[in-house]
């Protein structure tokens, strides 16, 4: 049984900015409702007033929509984007084929129905299995209110276990990113207790780029590993800290470097050293750090060992 | 936490109940008499209330009724009836599929929507389609030879169909879905399906 709480059911994005600034603190956003519904009921958040946006129209700008703007190299996604619909998504294969792949782990079919891109991102969840491939594509989070809309790092927006900085007057309204170059290659990889419905122990996102000049020298049916220098990576981690994190020394080790197995292996090692992990239900800290080392040297290796044409070919989802 | 007049419309019948805003989609369906939506976890683990929600498998647990006002929405007892089940339905009693029962509904809801999009699923697909869906009995292994049985089946009956076979099956007569609520809407008494012994005999 859930708690008692009014419920507000805005019919346009405007409308919902407003009764959000007229709501303050006391309004809490409802868009798929499967973590926030589960913890009101299990007790651990009773809201005044919650505020549906999860009917808000397809076609409110940028809200509910996939989008691509070419024009100024920004793939942006509404906030109200199911996780199923990312799967789906040709634009995501495409220019963000990491958050795909993400999003295929994300919980169950039925969940990915429901539980939005927004959601997970703004609910804050160590564990938000959206936020390291989106850390490692460089994403931004737009945040509108009824006063104007502001853009923040993905980075800067995630602060803690179930805080963020958007104002209580503020909604999530769209991720964006650049459309990674060419040569940048991704990888995700998440371990949990089981293959479904599974929170995160540990998952891991990375992202190399590397460099032009080589890729084009390189032949069709080769592989980078060991042979192509990363002119810059990126790693991310979930589950591992209070917060989805970066992990820049680990980053930095790379730059430079082709991804040879002592690269990756020293990568890997670092990358630890940026977790704070704690014990829970799920793995104990000692067992997560393990974890992240070896997944961390797994996504590497999967970026190093992939085929240069089936990255050119656009087919990298296969993967 | 004023109540207000929510539309539901379930299985082709349209509702107008007094609900109030903390009221689920679940407890919703089952007040009204959509039995077949099981309560299993109420936390989107176990998939035993999935509904259709316009097309879309979701767990009911985890809508909120006045934001499902207005979807179509579709049970498992709003897919076929006792006399005339779907071949999702009649797979799943042939296949043994069916033990205690209490995941079926939530099964043949995830599997239909698979259907709908992918007519010849892999193992691999049924497999990913059904796993926000629980079984502690079956094991699995059944229930995806059924799925597999009733896509063999519907494949069968479109082709049967296309030849000018103009049966047509309304689905959602209300008396019909008050049987098919009941307990033995899976059981066969002709014995004429799969070979497995029936009402959980391993």
């Amino acid at each position: 049984m859930l708690p008692e709480f009014d419920l507000l059911m805005p019919h346009t994005l405007p409308e919902a900015l407003d009764l959000l600034a007229q709501g303050g603190p006391d309004v809490v956003p409802l868009a798929g409702g499967t973590a926030l519904l589960v913890d009101m009921r299990g007790g651990h958040l009773r809201p005044r007033t919650l505020m549906d946006v999860s009917h808000l129209p397809a076609s409110s700008e940028p809200f509910g929509k996939v989008e691509c703007r070419q024009e100024d190299g920004h793939v942006a996604v509404g906030g109200g984007v199911t996780i199923a619909a990312l799967v789906d998504s040709p634009l995501v294969a495409r220019y963000g084929p990491v958050l795909g792949q993400a999003a295929r782990r994300f919980a169950n079919p039925l969940v990915r129905n429901r539980a939005t891109l927004g959601g997970n991102l703004a609910y804050a969840s160590p564990a938000a299995d959206m936020a390291p491939p989106l850390l490692v594509l460089g994403a931004e989070v737009e945040l509108a209110s009824a006063a104007g809309s502001r853009r923040v790092p993905l980075e800067d927006f995630m602060l803690g276990v179930h805080q963020t900085a958007r104002r209580p007057d503020e909604l999530l309204t769209a991720v964006r990113w650049l459309i990674p170059p060419p040569q940048a290659v991704g990888a995700y990889r998440k371990l949990a207790l089981r293959q479904a419905t599974a929170i995160s122990v540990v998952s891991v996102a990375v992202m190399v780029e590397f460099d032009a000049e080589a890729m084009t020298h390189l032949p069709e049916s080769s592989e980078p590993f060991g042979k192509v220098e990363c002119r810059q990576a990126r790693i991310a981690l979930g589950a591992v800290a209070p917060r989805p994190i970066r992990a820049h020394a680990a980053e930095e080790v790379l730059r430079g470097r082709p991804l040879t197995p002592e690269a990756i292996a020293e990568a890997a090692r670092l990358a630890v050293e940026a977790t704070c992990c704690i014990d829970d239900l799920r793995g104990s800290a000692t067992y997560r750090r393990r974890v992240t080392e070896v997944l961390v040297r797994r996504a590497l290796s999967d970026v190093a060992t992939f085929p240069k044409a089936r990255k050119l070919s656009g087919r990298e989802e296969e993967g | 936490m004023q109540p207000k007049i929510v539309t539901l419309y379930v299985n082709g019948h349209t509702h107008q109940v007094a609900l109030a805003p903390n009221v689920t989609l679940l407890q919703a369906l089952r007040d009204l008499g959509y039995t077949d939506v099981k309560n299993g976890c109420e936390k989107g683990d176990c998939g035993a209330c999935a509904v259709l929600l316009n097309g879309q498998p979701v767990n009911s647990c985890l809508v909120l009724a006045w934001q499902a006002e207005r979807a179509e929405i579709v049970t498992d007892a709003g897919l076929g009836t006792i006399d005339h089940p779907h071949p999702l339905q009649e797979a799943f009693a042939d296949a043994g599929a069916v033990q205690c029962g209490y995941c079926t509904p939530g099964f043949i809801i995830a599997a239909k929507a698979l259907l709908d999009r992918v007519p010849h699923p892999t193992e691999e697909q049924i497999r990913e389609a059904l796993s926000g869906n629980l079984c502690r009995c079956t094991g699995y292994g059944q229930i995806v030879e059924a799925v597999q049985m009733a896509a063999e089946k519907m494949r069968g009956d479109k082709e049967t169909r296309r030849q000018g076979d103009k049966e047509t099956r309304r689905q959602g007569d209300k008396e019909t879905r008050r049987q098919g609520a009941g307990r033995t809407r899976f059981g066969r008494i002709d014995g004429s399906g799969g070979g497995r012994p029936e009402g959980g005999g391993r």
